[in-house]
């Protein structure tokens, strides 16, 4: 069934180098004395290896199938970004090619050319013109537009007034109603509130349903993993492994240091059941927007369960134990009663971990699933996460920090009594 | 999971009617692909409609700018040239003479300044999001006429003032004004391509604007240029514009065909240089800018 419907993109042996150093320089006299420099070389036909030269693509290909939504990941550097720049035809390749059938819009910033002074209306129009869109297209499509981005109260006040939520929003839900057969997506639901996410992600799935091709690109494993089927993964500018979202994460998981700690997944088939609960992924997520995974000594995080719930009427308890390096448990602490939800279907329960609790180090998850005050799941090993370190307040000091704990506690000077008594 | 999303809609087009796209590598030069540039001309009124709303917004005289600066240059010139250097002006009033040619001049300085700095000036467009690149110097070059517009009914006014009336020939401004629209675009898209490599362009441009000024009949009348001079004044797209505005509003003798023949060529000439040098350029915008 798969295999019988026509491509929508077909990549083919993509390469995209870059000249590091000398060679970008934007400065004419350097131009010229390089190329003067370089003259008996290039008289003699020499052609220099050119040690500066980076591959941020060295020979890509896949096929994408018409309707397929494919999520792309891998970690920064990986050529994600180079990719979908050359698919959305801002930089060319050096050599390769890339087929599309049907027109192509890419979101690669949200709010690309939005004006401050310009009103949301205004700003709507603009947008959807550099995306793409003529003026009827957009005129069309603007009720829908403005109430998709739920800021139809302020549309004629100047974007620059806008909370940086409307702000994305409105952003979006430009983009969202691009009418392309083909759409390229960079990291865009890193934006907004969770509501807004989710809306997002239906919008996605909604455009599929249209019979539209989505390349997604991002870093956001949760929303690659519940919105495209197939994922591929690209490591040091080489497709690592193609095929089914699961497969590929996990590969891109596993592959150690070149996947973030702190995440762990489970297939529907071997996820770890208990009672009525079953687990799909455990992560740990940063609070910093922009470094999801990256966890530092001063950043809160949260510890997220995505589990399914098929039902009953006993309340369900997670307990957590985190454990250093050395095993020691740093703390332990159960789930309240008003976090479960009772209501069966998929759920996510996070414990939002405060920054400036715990050292740098790598800690070990141990989390034990507790049914109507019953033990039914118990996972000693469920997740390891890494907190790192971090350079602010170390006065230049760069050793190991002694310590379980990492806080940061006030300090008071004052005149010392006069007398001891 | 999401199995279920990836089934077609029964009203998808189907294949064969999608368009086919291919990107490759280009090298060397490429076509100019107007055709593509007509796909995005809703892209380019947005973008002038965008630069003008925002400088009205944040200006309080507004379009009161684009008479000041004529004006104030006229005033300096009739001081300067008319007064002191007592220079000819074909026996029409000095500031009359010297308006006229600034009204079009200004233009010419804005726009291609405007245009030169209109790729660097939109960097994160660029770095996100595809479009012909072209759309932007030319833009640029659209948004002047908006200026153009107001200094030539400041000039009709003057006109009046002086009791002056053009004569039928007035219409003549727009084959001119188009004139110097095409030597606008052709220097102001190749500079702004070269720019984006090499900065050492912007920091030229006042320079050749001001060289590019005294070289063209702007203070003085072309007519005071030696014989032997004046077909090389005439290689300067710009001259044939000037004197062709002062010959359709001020009758200004005899209609200058050899002035204007010579710079239409030349005006051409540097368009399709400048676009074959921004084409040439313009693959490698995202990854240089």
């Amino acid at each position: 069934m798969k295999n019988e419907r026509p491509w929508a993109i077909k990549v083919d042996d993509l390469t995209k180098r870059y000249r590091l150093g000398g060679a970008g320089s934007t400065n004419l006299r350097q131009t010229i004395s390089q190329g003067v420099k370089r003259l008996p070389e290039l008289l003699r036909g020499e052609q220099r290896p050119r040690p500066e030269d980076f591959w941020a693509l060295k020979g890509v290909s896949f096929d994408i199938k018409r309707g397929e939504i494919v999520g792309v990941v891998g970690k920064n550097g990986a050529g994600k970004s180079t990719l979908l720049k050359i698919l959305s035809q801002i930089t060319e390749p050096t050599s390769g090619e890339v087929r599309f059938r049907g027109h192509v819009g890419s979101l690669l910033e949200v709010g690309t050319g939005f004006h401050p002074e310009l009103s949301g209306r205004d700003n709507v129009f603009l947008n959807g013109a550099i995306l793409g869109m003529s003026r009827q297209q957009i005129a069309r499509k603007f009720d829908e537009i403005v109430a998709f981005a739920e800021v139809a109260d302020f549309i004629d006040t100047p974007v620059k007034r806008y909370s940086s939520g409307m702000y994305t929003r409105l952003a979006f839900a430009v983009a969202a109603h691009l009418e392309t057969d083909i759409l390229l997506i960079d990291e865009v639901l890193a934006v907004g509130d969770i509501g807004f996410q989710q809306k997002c992600l239906a919008r996605m799935g909604e455009m599929a349903h249209d019979g539209r091709t989505v390349l997604f690109v991002s870093h956001n494993i949760t929303a690659v993993q519940s919105l495209c089927p197939r994922a591929i993964l690209l490591q040091g500018g080489k497709v690592a492994a193609d095929g089914r979202t699961h497969d590929v994460l996990n590969a891109y998981l596993r592959a150690g240091a070149e996947g973030p700690s702190g995440v762990r997944l489970w297939s529907p088939e071997d996820a770890p059941t208990g009672g009525s609960t079953k687990i799909h992924a455990i992560q740990a997520i940063s609070f910093d927007a922009d470094r999801r995974h990256h966890v530092d000594i001063h950043t809160p995080f949260q510890i997220a369960f995505d589990y399914e719930w098929t039902g009953g009427s006993q309340p369900l308890r997670f307990d957590i134990r985190v454990l250093n390096r050395s095993g020691v448990v740093v703390f332990f602490i159960s789930s309240s009663k008003s976090t479960w939800a009772q209501t069966p279907g998929r759920h996510r329960i996070s414990c939002m971990i405060p920054a400036d609790l715990l050292n740098a180090d790598e800690y070990r998850l141990h989390v034990t699933l507790l049914q109507g005050g019953e033990e039914v799941l118990d996972l000693p090993d469920a997740m390891t996460f890494e907190i790192l370190d971090s350079d602010r307040d170390r006065d230049g000091w760069y050793g190991e920090w002694e310590g379980v704990l990492r806080p940061r506690f006030e300090w008071r000077a004052e005149a010392a009594p006069a007398v001891i008594a | 999971m999401a199995d279920s999303a990836v089934v077609p809609n029964q009203e998808a087009p189907a294949p064969h009617l999608l368009r086919e796209t291919v990107v490759r590598p280009t090298s060397g030069w490429r076509s100019l692909n107007l055709g593509e540039l007509l796909l995005y001309r809703d892209l380019l009124m947005f973008l002038v409609w965008r630069d003008l709303k925002v400088r009205y917004q944040q200006t309080i005289l507004g379009s009161a700018w684009a008479i000041i600066q004529p004006l104030a240059t006229m005033v300096v010139f009739t001081v300067v040239f008319g007064k002191l250097a007592k220079l000819p002006s074909d026996g029409v009033p000095y500031p009359l003479f010297s308006f006229t040619a600034l009204v079009i001049w200004t233009y010419f300085s804005q726009a291609v300044t405007g245009a030169v700095n209109s790729l660097i000036g939109n960097t994160q467009l660029i770095e996100k999001v595809y479009f012909p690149r072209l759309i932007l110097p030319i833009a640029a070059v659209v948004r002047g006429l908006a200026d153009l517009a107001i200094s030539f009914a400041f000039l009709i006014a003057m006109l009046a003032f002086y009791g002056v009336w053009p004569s039928w020939k007035v219409v003549f401004v727009i084959p001119f004004t188009l004139l110097a629209i095409i030597a606008t675009v052709g220097v102001g898209a190749g500079f702004a391509a070269i720019n984006v490599r090499f900065r050492d362009v912007r920091q030229m441009m006042p320079l050749l604007v001001q060289l590019w000024m005294f070289a063209t009949p702007v203070a003085y009348p072309a007519s005071m240029a030696p014989e032997k001079w004046r077909l090389l004044l005439g290689l300067n797209p710009m001259t044939g514009v000037v004197e062709g505005y002062r010959w359709a509003m001020l009758n200004t003798g005899p209609f200058p065909f050899d002035l204007v023949a010579l710079s239409t060529a030349s005006a051409l000439v540097m368009l399709i240089i400048g676009l074959f040098v921004f084409r040439r350029i313009e693959s490698s915008f995202a990854d240089i800018i």
